[in-house]
């Protein structure tokens, strides 16, 4: 198993379903009288938040609660962050609090990476969105909740048609769900008007379209991205209107996808733009259950980073000897 | 003053001669060369002083990053007798009294001339020329404008100011970068710019600015420097317009002749630098280019930045690298080891072309019997890890940490004064 | 790594091995804890037999079938996954996750929790621990197919396939057909 999680391409296949399985394990937890494991206890988990993110923020909060892990967060607003310490500051900080693991999220690309290589921290990093690079968390509650949904439970998603629609330019979620899905076989299509493709998309292991329509038949699963608004003011696209005309997931294109087609959004969605609020709430629509498995996955990688002792992956035990320290 | 002979070293790598010089000035070469001090050039090169047209010096304003004096001692040491210092400094060179301050700081160092850079526009704005006759005329003579680290985009204000300094022989050297393409730009545009999700800086932003300016340079029958150049298609429009006849040389860095963008992998600031460092394709492109003389000269585009702006996440940090004290060695490693280039044509890359675009006119000179006495000998078999920490700037951002790069300066004369002895540099060098 | 000591040897025959149960010996042992087990509880209604994994699970099923046999009806057995509870989490890297699966309700029901071999005990608090937090049961009853002694905790089985005096330098091998092919105990090591 790997350190730290810095982008789903640090993930083999073997990682990855690990993290999912357990995962599957762990999402009984939720529906338990008790909702927590003495797993992590006297751990500290640190969220350091530099970029305001209530939903991804509150579910790492609730999977490193769940494992018992003391839960520090640190959000950069109204902090000595914004009057201009620095992250290797902030990072020797948390350092000296004992950190075992820092779960950042951050405006800046890359900015996990540099914490992790820089040596800052001695804890796990675990990127929880950076910049417009990646978001390896949201991609595997994306992978977790298609396999329950796709009968793949156990496995990969080997030969599964993954549809993803919208701003790809500017979308970590994308970067992380393209890594992943291609790591578990999956086939990816990713449909986005070439204003919010990014130069070399080519070397990506997908396929490109322009058009959603011809995208649609084939899906197993689409993903739509959030527009944010800004971008309207940047000449990538006319009007919001001829977007979500183009891009955008309304009831006619739901019914021209395949029966066992689910939909999915990694939120906040902008209903009327890219997903109409039909489309969002309908019963194909898997946005609210992937807020639930978020947490399970979370806590698999809080248990699989920082559950056991630093180092490889424990080869299966004799039974026998399972109840020896 | 005492007298100097250098014995066996090989004239801009031609065979061993003597060098004999005396109160700053070559004496004789070869025969019945003779000097108070013996210097031993046994399997040294001696080329004429380097001269830089692109050098960062942080003085006035950031003088913890740089000063004239650590600048023009880091440029001793790699065996630069001139350097031009670029005016993006608070404030900015944009007036007699700085570039005077500037060139007279260097005097006062004496380790290498400093050559102040002027302004073209009042701040680096873009908008209004600045008194670019005053700097002209001031004690410094400065005759290089430049708003380096911005680009004169307005096409009419780059038009008014390659018209206006032909009245004093000046030259534009114009840092090429169309500002509205490269809004918020952190690296190359490529495949790993759309894979780490960091903006993209296209090629074609530097390359579209240089197409425009070498029609207006044409246009109106002026003299233009193209800085940093970093692309394929850069060395093709600057070969074109040289085809044309049209009065344009460019600039490359060693750090673009050595390094590309498959190192901004790592997230590691100290790669980072305006131009970016672009695709292999473009550093093969911009070596065939110095080969074959579309690109005239190596400036260093020396950059020293304090380590908290580059001990940050990569959009925090400032751009920019160190190079004068391995620009020497990435040369020839990258043109001489490769054949690419001759050591004579080094020293007319890094040493008379430089001094002949900015019109120093003591400088850049031939090693010969009248000339002034600025020598470097290198020695081209050493090799040296290059460690950041050896160095006389005062910052460290020194992109090949760790590299083992050929070559290394023995000795720098500057008008027949040693600033550098026995690879070290000569403390007092102005006594 | 993995220490010596903890080296998997599953599969492979021990140079100094010596079988200690085989096939028939396991079987009979399997029938007298499902008797044993129905003689103290009676009510196999209010039973919820649960196998830690992997070995323990096997022995579970087994125990369930032979009961569905003696009460004629079906008896299920689940599985209770430890992991998350043991208390040498941080002395190894992070485990993978086996199945928990639990048949029923527990609340009021007696829990009997089933494994392999019972060693330190270490590996049933962690089971007590886990079961105390999906629920309360009426009581914990604890059968393993073998009981080598050097226990940590005060723990004990009520049930015993076998007693089998150990050394601690030994180890105790148990292979079963679902996960190992044969059904054997033999030890290993110490002499």
């Amino acid at each position: 198993m790997i350190t730290n999680l810095l982008s789903a391409g640090d993930l083999d296949r073997t990682d990855a379903i690990r993290i999912l399985d357990t995962a599957e394990e762990l999402l009984g937890v939720a529906s338990r009288p008790i909702k927590k494991l003495p797993t992590l206890r006297g751990r500290t988990v640190v969220n350091l938040f530099f970029e305001d993110s209530t939903r991804t923020r509150i579910s790492f909060e609730a999977a490193a609660k769940r494992l018992s892990a003391d839960v520090i967060n640190f959000s950069a607003k109204g902090s000595s962050v914004s009057k201009g310490e620095s992250l290797k500051d902030t990072a020797l900080t948390l350092q000296a609090m004992g950190a075992d693991a820092v779960i950042i999220r951050h405006h800046s690309s890359g900015a996990p990476h540099r914490l992790a290589q820089a040596k800052w921290t001695k804890g796990a990093v675990i990127n929880a969105g950076d910049g417009t690079h990646e978001h390896p968390t949201q991609a595997l509650l994306d992978a977790f909740t298609m396999r329950r949904h796709l009968g793949a439970v156990g496995g990969d998603l080997a030969g599964k048609n993954v549809t993803i629609v919208g701003d790809v330019l500017h979308s970590r979620v994308v970067r992380s769900n393209v890594l992943l899905l291609h790591t578990l076989g999956a086939h990816v299509t990713i449909v986005a008007p070439p204003t919010l493709l990014p130069v070399g998309i080519d070397h990506w292991p997908v396929e490109t379209s322009y058009d959603l329509d011809a995208s649609l038949e084939k899906a197993d699963a689409v993903m739509m991205l959030r527009v944010q608004a800004e971008r309207m003011n940047a000449s990538y696209f006319p009007s919001a209107r001829e977007y979500s005309r183009r891009y955008g997931l309304d009831t006619a294109r739901l019914s021209r996808l395949p029966d066992h087609a689910i939909v999915m959004h990694p939120g906040p969605m902008n209903r009327g733009m890219e997903i109409t609020a039909d489309v969002a709430d309908h019963v194909r629509s898997v946005i609210v259950e992937q807020v639930t498995n978020g947490v399970a996955v979370r806590m698999a990688v809080l248990y699989l980073l920082l559950g056991g002792a630093a180092g490889e992956s424990a080869e299966e035990e004799d039974s026998t000897d399972k109840d020896r320290v | 003053m005492s007298s100097y002979v250098i014995r066996g070293a090989r004239l801009l790598g031609a065979d061993p001669t003597d060098i004999a010089f005396d109160g700053g000035v070559i004496t004789a070469v070869g025969d019945g060369a003779t000097g108070d001090v013996e210097v031993d050039g046994t399997g040294l090169v001696a080329l004429p002083g380097l001269v830089d047209l692109h050098t960062h010096v942080r003085e006035p304003g950031r003088e913890d990053a740089e000063t004239v004096l650590t600048g023009s001692r880091a440029a001793a040491r790699g065996g630069f007798t001139c350097v031009h210092a670029m005016a993006n400094t608070e404030p900015v060179a944009d007036t007699a009294g700085v570039v005077e301050q500037v060139w007279r700081l260097g005097r006062e160092g004496g380790y290498c001339d400093v050559q102040p850079v002027g302004a073209v526009t009042v701040g680096l704005q873009g908008a209004q020329l600045a008194e670019l006759g005053a700097m002209a005329d001031s004690a410094a003579g400065v005759r290089v404008f430049s708003d380096d680290g911005k680009c004169v985009s307005d096409a009419v204000v780059m038009r008014r100011a390659l018209e206006y300094v032909k009245a004093f022989d000046g030259v534009i050297a114009q840092h090429a970068q169309e500002p509205r393409l490269t809004e918020g730009a952190q690296m190359n545009e490529g495949p790993l710019s759309g894979e780490l999700g960091l903006t993209g800086w296209p090629a074609v932003a530097e390359e579209a600015i240089i197409a425009r300016d070498v029609l207006l340079a044409e246009h109106v029958g002026s003299r233009l420097h193209v800085c940093h150049l970093s692309t394929r298609g850069s060395v093709e429009i600057v070969r074109w317009a040289k085809s044309r006849g049209i009065d344009v040389t460019a600039e490359v860095t060693p750090h673009h002749l050595l390094l590309s963008d498959d190192l901004v992998r790592g997230n590691d600031p100290i790669y980072k630098v305006n131009p970016p460092l672009r695709s292999n394709d473009d550093v093969e492109a911009v070596r065939e280019g110095l080969a074959d003389g579309t690109i005239d000269i190596v400036a260093t585009d020396h950059a020293p930045h304090p380590m908290e702006d580059k001990e940050c996440e990569w959009s925090a940090a400032a751009f920019g690298m160190l190079g004068l004290e391995t620009a020497l060695s990435v040369v020839q490693q990258t043109m001489v080891d490769t054949g690419r280039l001759t050591w004579a044509q080094v020293a007319d890359k890094m040493s008379t072309k430089p001094a002949s675009i900015g019109r120093v006119e003591n400088q850049g000179r031939p090693l010969a019997v009248g000339e002034p006495a600025n020598i470097v000998l290198v020695d081209p078999s050493a090799k040296r890890t290059i460690d950041p920490r050896d160095t006389a700037s005062l910052s460290r951002n020194n992109p090949y940490s760790g590299l083992t790069l050929p070559g290394e300066v023995v000795a720098t004369f500057l008008r027949g004064r040693p600033t550098v002895r026995d690879r070290a540099l000569v403390e007092g060098s102005n006594a | 790594m993995v220490a010596p000591s903890d080296a998997p040897d599953a599969g492979m025959a021990h140079p100094t091995a010596r079988t200690v149960l085989d096939e028939q010996d396991i079987s009979r042992a399997l029938t007298r804890i499902t008797h044993e087990i129905l003689e103290r509880n009676r009510d196999s209604a209010g039973l919820v037999l649960l196998g830690i994994p992997t070995r323990g699970v096997h022995l579970a099923r087994r125990i369930a079938q032979r009961m569905s046999e003696v009460e004629d009806r079906e008896i299920s057995a689940g599985a209770l996954d430890i992991t998350m509870y043991r208390d040498d989490l941080r002395l190894k890297p992070a485990r993978a996750l086996e199945h928990t699966e639990i048949p029923d309700d527990i609340d009021g029901k007696v829990v009997v929790l089933i494994d392999d071999v019972l060693f330190s005990g270490r590996t049933i608090r962690a089971a007590l621990d886990a079961l105390g937090e999906l629920g309360r049961p009426t009581a914990v009853q604890l059968a393993v197919l073998i009981d080598r002694g050097h226990r940590e905790l005060p723990i004990r089985a009520d049930f015993v396939g076998k007693n089998l005096p150990t050394s601690l330098a030994e180890k105790v091998k148990v292979r079963l057909t679902e996960s190992d092919g044969a059904d054997s105990v033999s030890i290993a090591g110490g002499s």
